[in-house]
């Protein structure tokens, strides 16, 4: 008789019912899988099954030289790449201590920034696609586009950017991009307010968020839920301004915290986040400094296709950067940034040769995840949808 | 920027919240320190990891409430195999610490802290699924990442990154 998958779950008690939901669900914004079990249109427990995705890129990882790893971590988390690449970047400039020249930092926090108005305009499209609002996602992507253009500038690539190198940026950006970004983040405040006109005083879209999915502070805590999940739970916490990295400490901006604890405040939260992102885009326009956009270390970075062409050294540090990597210090590092799911951190450990010992990933999604089962427990299946987009997850970053 | 060399010795430490605190409850779980770019960690004895956790979470001044992350490393062929590591951040102070226990390479297996932080739950199926040590006292220890009847424990360090097991 061929056994059952150990996955299949028998109802714990008389009058319920197993329902799957996903993995091809479209609302789940990838592949995860809901086991619910339903007294009716109730839920009495909710198990999220995941790992269709994972890919093994903590042990792929272990067998690439440092700067091989960067191309990996943009497949982490594909909505916010760069955010990938700052955090692995970060750490192993940590293990290094390496210093970063000042305008490789603000063109990372200028495109950082980018990428979390990037990752929320698709969150807030297809949340609002679930809810029944599909204008909203019309007008996110027109926006996104514009934002992709930037990345494909910078990198030549519109989503696995890789733009963060070990010690700096990749390139230069190219002439006239820092005037298009001008131009469009004087227009984006505008382009929020019709998301806002569409969304937040919608009585509709305030029926099927206000009081649903609710989760407490010290729940919030307790399960590990992290960014604008916790921040929407009442905890005052952002990365960016409390243990800032790559020179937030120079740049303002409010950190928005809601107490309501519903999918509502988790919406607010977002919404005006991007606010204060396009706030730290003009913030970093502004003050742009000169400079190269690499850190002085022949031995780790990269040296310029015309040094290459032109010095002896630069060619041979080239070679042996390319075919035996560089050594990097033992120890290890752990670099937590704010992605815009929240604590996005990488811990690296160094043996002291050229490949990582051991990079783990601590993925905001997985961590939001948990949140869930506390939030739908008792609701409606209906809610499930507003709350699995409310958490914003990427099963990328899930299941890595 | 050249790198300071590690602190390890523990009397330069023990003004670090965590540390104290730790001293202060039991000083015979603490096995080494280290304190090394900018990063605390701890080395606390296997039997006592849970205690620790819910010791740091409670405590008054500098509670440790939050568990960042925790995870594994494998470090074979040499013994102790396995190290299990605990980030945990403090909401109000925004300090963290990392905490680390040492375990044997033949039935790795150590207590659970689902009962100090829910959130352990997941991270701990994840450790058990890819390295294969066991949490006593876990809700539901099974999978997470891989199919259920899959053989083996792909981040060991003599598992093959590549080809067919």
């Amino acid at each position: 008789m061929p056994q059952l998958p150990a996955t299949a779950v028998e109802p714990s008690q008389d009058g319920t019912l197993i329902l799957n939901m996903g993995p091809q669900h479209p609302s789940t914004h990838g592949v995860l899988r809901l086991v619910l079990e339903i007294e009716g249109e109730t839920i009495t427990r909710i198990k999220p099954e995941i790992g269709y995705l994972h890919t093994g890129i903590e042990k792929t990882c272990e067998a690439k030289f440092y700067q091989q790893v960067v191309p990996l971590t943009d497949r982490i988390d594909y909505l916010c790449p760069m955010t990938n690449n700052l955090a692995y970047c970060l750490a192993v400039e940590k293990l290094l201590g390496l210093e970063i020249p000042p305008k490789a930092q603000w063109m990372r926090v200028l495109m950082n920034e980018l990428t979390r108005i990037n990752s929320h305009l698709v969150w807030l499209g297809t949340h609002a696609m679930d809810l029944g609002a599909l204008t909203v996602f019309l007008y996110c992507f027109r926006e996104r586009e514009d934002v992709l253009r930037f990345f494909e500038a910078v990198s030549g690539q519109r989503m696995m950017t890789s733009y963060f190198r070990i010690g700096g940026l990749a390139l230069e950006p190219p002439l006239g991009l820092l005037e298009k970004i001008k131009k469009f983040a004087d227009r984006f405040p505008g382009n929020v307010d019709e998301y806002e006109n569409l969304l937040t005083g919608n009585p509709i879209f305030k029926m099927r968020t206000q009081g649903i999915a609710l989760l407490s502070a010290e729940d919030a805590i307790a399960i590990g839920a992290c960014g604008p999940t916790l921040r929407g739970s009442g905890i005052d916490i952002d990365l960016r301004r409390d243990a800032p990295y790559t020179g937030y400490e120079n740049f303002k901006f409010k950190v928005p915290v809601r107490t309501e604890g519903d999918v509502f405040a988790r919406y607010i939260c977002r919404v005006e986040e991007l606010r204060e992102s396009i706030g730290i885009v003009q913030q970093a326009l502004a003050g742009m400094p000169e400079g190269p956009i690499k850190a002085d270390a022949p031995k780790i970075v990269l040296p310029d296709r015309e040094k290459m062409k032109t010095q002896m050294e630069a060619l041979i540090y080239h070679f042996k950067i390319v075919t035996e990597g560089f050594g990097v210090p033992a120890g290890e590092v752990y670099q937590a940034i704010e992605s815009p799911r929240g604590e996005m951190g990488y811990y690296v450990v160094s043996d002291g040769t050229a490949k990582p010992y051991r990079v783990h990933v601590r993925g905001p999604s997985f961590a939001n995840l948990q949140a869930l089962a506390k939030m739908c427990e008792g609701g409606l299946i209906a809610d499930v949808i507003a709350a699995i987009g409310s958490i914003d997850i990427v099963l990328g970053d899930c299941d890595r | 920027m050249a790198l300071a060399p590690p602190i390890t010795d523990i009397e330069m430490l023990k003004s670090h919240p965590a540390l104290a605190c730790l001293l202060q409850w039991n000083p015979a779980v603490v096995q080494a320190v280290k304190y090394d770019r900018e990063e605390l960690t701890i080395w606390v004895e296997k039997d006592a990891i849970r205690e620790a956790c819910a010791i740091l979470r409670d405590a008054r001044e500098y509670p440790f409430n939050y568990l960042s992350d925790l995870t594994c490393v494998d470090w074979y062929p040499s013994e102790p195999r396995f190290e299990v590591v605990y980030h945990l951040l403090s909401i109000s102070t925004k300090e963290r610490v990392r905490l680390k226990t040492r375990l044997d390479g033949s039935s790795p297996a150590l207590e659970s802290v689902t009962s100090v932080w829910p959130s352990a739950n997941f991270y701990e199926r994840e450790v058990f699924d890819l390295f294969g040590v066991r949490f006593t006292g876990h809700p539901n220890l099974k999978r997470i990442m891989m199919p259920d009847d899959w053989e083996g424990y792909p981040l060991r360090k003599d598992y093959p990154v590549e080809g067919y097991r």
